[in-house]
């Protein structure tokens, strides 16, 4: 075996595994340790307790909806980003990161200022009669701001390094705009949009700070699921709370490994034959 | 289809890539655009494309003016120095692209019979379900011309298309390249830096240099009568002396080469290695052996001379030479330029 240069085989994963172990595994288990020490009957209850699956409702769809609309948005922020050079490109650039470094609790204050009736962006819908704070299109907001970073850096890399010259390709062999992006472009996109798509969907399950001051949390329409495991926690009721994050859990496990089958898949030409 | 440039100008911000250019391509005919980087060969390719546009002049296919036709609509083939292929398409889809994007609608048999045609023609057949990852440069350079000829154009234009490929397959890919054209018959104008390749491969050579045709010709033409030292310098091996005319002779050494035409004065004197030769006694640069390296057709000495000039020069096999021999170097042809 050739001498490699980096740390040997045994010691980076003997480092890897110590720290997944800590930091990912350990808390998870604990977790899934918890809600198992109720019985199926009590578990299922739980989880399938009216005030429980309107929260899943309502967070899984905000959730798919600030995806599809960051979807959209971050490809389209991105494409701006890396064919245009305009002043203030690298503002933006950096700007796009802002929901990542700001805390969610003061994003989702500013968000429920702004989205208010009475506030700046709240009071335009607010004429056609639509409410934007405390209201689920609220929650969608609150998780399309804190996940458009994800969708953004994942495409924005692979549009870098995609070459022009399959572009003229196309055009020289008498492509249309609209078939070279649909047939071209965005198939090579395609497995970065999925990895950005399955970040951006799992941060919206998950958002929390953001999202409950601009909720407005009532039970059965605004209330979202972790918000509903926070509420059995403060109860100190611990196996209520982890069996309704254990929803949670599985939705995002799940949804990542959909996501990593159809990444394989759009991928499969990068397979050596 | 005849393809005609009118004066044709491009400038990219303060860079002058392309300076006045007029060329004519006969329909048919394969020529090549041969010059340094930088000389404005590609962009001259990529006007014709349609994928840059000229700032000034016109380029005509056959009657019709090109100029502002944009390249979706030109119906030119292009084929790429990277070859540009779909990573994501198997090699069948790469060269059905043309045909299933164009305006008019094929039915899906006509595809595939097309493209089991053009796989036979570039010796692809049984590779079309492979994708451009899982097959070697030469054969994606082959699938990148398949899919150029598919949607039938009017002219087929190759950038530097053998540049990124090893030696061996190069030279054979040229060869296929004439015998394709032959048997097609439709226009090609291709790019390259490569001389060799160029000579190998065209009907006419168009020789570039800093945005401007300095010589166009058959390779026959250009090989013999370079029409400036430029041209001499770039299409193989040199040695350059400086000398003075007088009376229509110039002398090197004790040798005299003559300069009909010029007048007195100081010329440049151009010698290929082949045009010299090597002798213990005679007419010539005295001068002495540095070193011999040996080729597969002979020996190649480089030689200094009396006044301190390098010069290199090509012998046979059977030459007896060795370092620190001296001798002279006998000219048997020559080339002279008006001094620079």
């Amino acid at each position: 075996m050739a001498r490699r240069i980096l740390p040997g085989f045994p010691l980076a994963l003997g480092i890897t595994l110590v720290y997944v172990s800590i930091i990912v595994v350990l808390p998870l288990g604990a977790l899934v340790f918890k809600a198992a020490s109720l019985g199926f009957e009590d578990y299922w209850r739980i989880v399938s307790s009216p005030r429980a699956v309107a929260s899943y409702r309502v967070t899984a769809l905000s959730a798919l909806a600030a995806t599809a609309f960051n979807l959209v948005f971050g490809m389209a922020l991105a494409w701006v980003l890396v064919r245009y050079r305009f002043p203030g490109r690298r503002f933006i650039d950096a700007l796009v990161d802002l929901p990542f470094a700001l805390p969610t609790a003061v994003a989702g204050i500013a968000l429920t200022t702004l989205f208010a009736e009475n506030g700046w962006f709240g009071s335009v819908p607010a004429h056609a009669g639509i409410k934007v704070a405390y209201t689920p299109l609220g929650i969608m907001v609150a998780m399309a701001f804190t996940s458009l970073p994800f969708i953004v850096r994942t495409v924005q890399p692979v549009l870098e390094d995609l070459d022009p010259a399959l572009e003229e390709a196309a055009q020289t062999l008498g492509g249309s705009d609209r078939s070279i992006f649909l047939r071209v472009i965005l198939p090579l996109l395609t497995p970065a949009l999925l990895a950005g798509l399955s970040l951006s969907f799992a941060r919206s399950l998950g958002e929390f700070g953001a999202i409950i001051f601009i909720a407005g949390n009532q039970p059965m329409s605004t209330e979202i699921t972790a918000l509903l495991a926070f509420i059995r926690l403060e109860e100190y009721d611990y196996q209520a709370a982890a069996a309704i994050a254990s929803v949670l859990l599985i939705t995002a496990f799940l949804m990542l490994a959909i996501t990593n089958i159809l990444q394989a898949r759009a991928l499969r030409y990068m397979a050596r034959g | 289809m005849k393809i005609r440039l009118d004066n044709v100008v491009k400038t990219f911000e303060t860079f002058r890539a392309v300076r006045d250019v007029s060329l004519e391509i006969e329909s048919g005919e394969l020529v090549a655009l041969l010059g340094p980087s930088g000389s404005g060969k590609t962009t001259i390719l990529r006007m014709v494309a349609g994928l840059e546009y000229a700032d000034a002049g016109h380029i005509y296919f056959g009657t019709e003016d090109a100029t502002d036709i944009p390249v979706r609509d030109r119906g030119v083939g292009f084929v790429f120095q990277h070859y540009a292929l779909f990573p994501h398409m198997t090699v069948t889809e790469n060269i059905a692209f043309g045909m299933k994007v164009s305006k008019v609608r094929r039915d899906k048999a006509a595809i595939d019979a097309r493209v089991t045609e053009l796989l036979r023609l570039v010796q692809l057949d049984g590779l079309g379900e492979r994708f451009p990852g899982q097959i070697s440069g030469g054969q994606r350079q082959r699938v990148a011309l398949a899919r150029a000829l598919a949607v039938d154009p009017k002219v087929l234009l190759l950038d530097e298309p053998f540049g990124a490929l090893d030696a061996n397959v190069r030279r054979d890919l040229r060869r296929w390249l004439r015998e394709i054209h032959q048997e097609l018959g439709i226009t090609t104008l291709f790019v390259t830096h490569d001389q060799e390749e160029a000579l190998d491969l065209a009907d006419r050579v168009v020789i570039l240099d800093k945005g401007q045709i300095v010589q166009q010709g058959t390779p026959e033409d250009v090989c013999r009568n370079p029409a400036s030292a430029f041209v001499m310098n770039f299409l193989g091996d040199t040695n350059r002396f400086t000398a003075a005319v007088s009376g229509g002779v110039a002398r090197l050494g004790n040798a005299t080469i003559p300069a009909p035409g010029f007048s007195d004065g100081p010329v440049e004197i151009f010698l290929r290695p082949s045009d010299l030769g090597w002798n213990v006694s005679g007419e010539g640069i005295p001068a002495t052996v540095a070193r011999v390296i040996d080729r597969p057709a002979g020996r190649r000495i480089l030689a200094v001379t009396a006044s301190g000039e390098a010069v290199e020069l090509d012998v046979a096999p059977e030459t007896q030479v060795s370092a620190q021999d001296k001798g002279i170097i006998i000219i048997e042809r020559a080339r002279v330029y008006a001094a620079a």
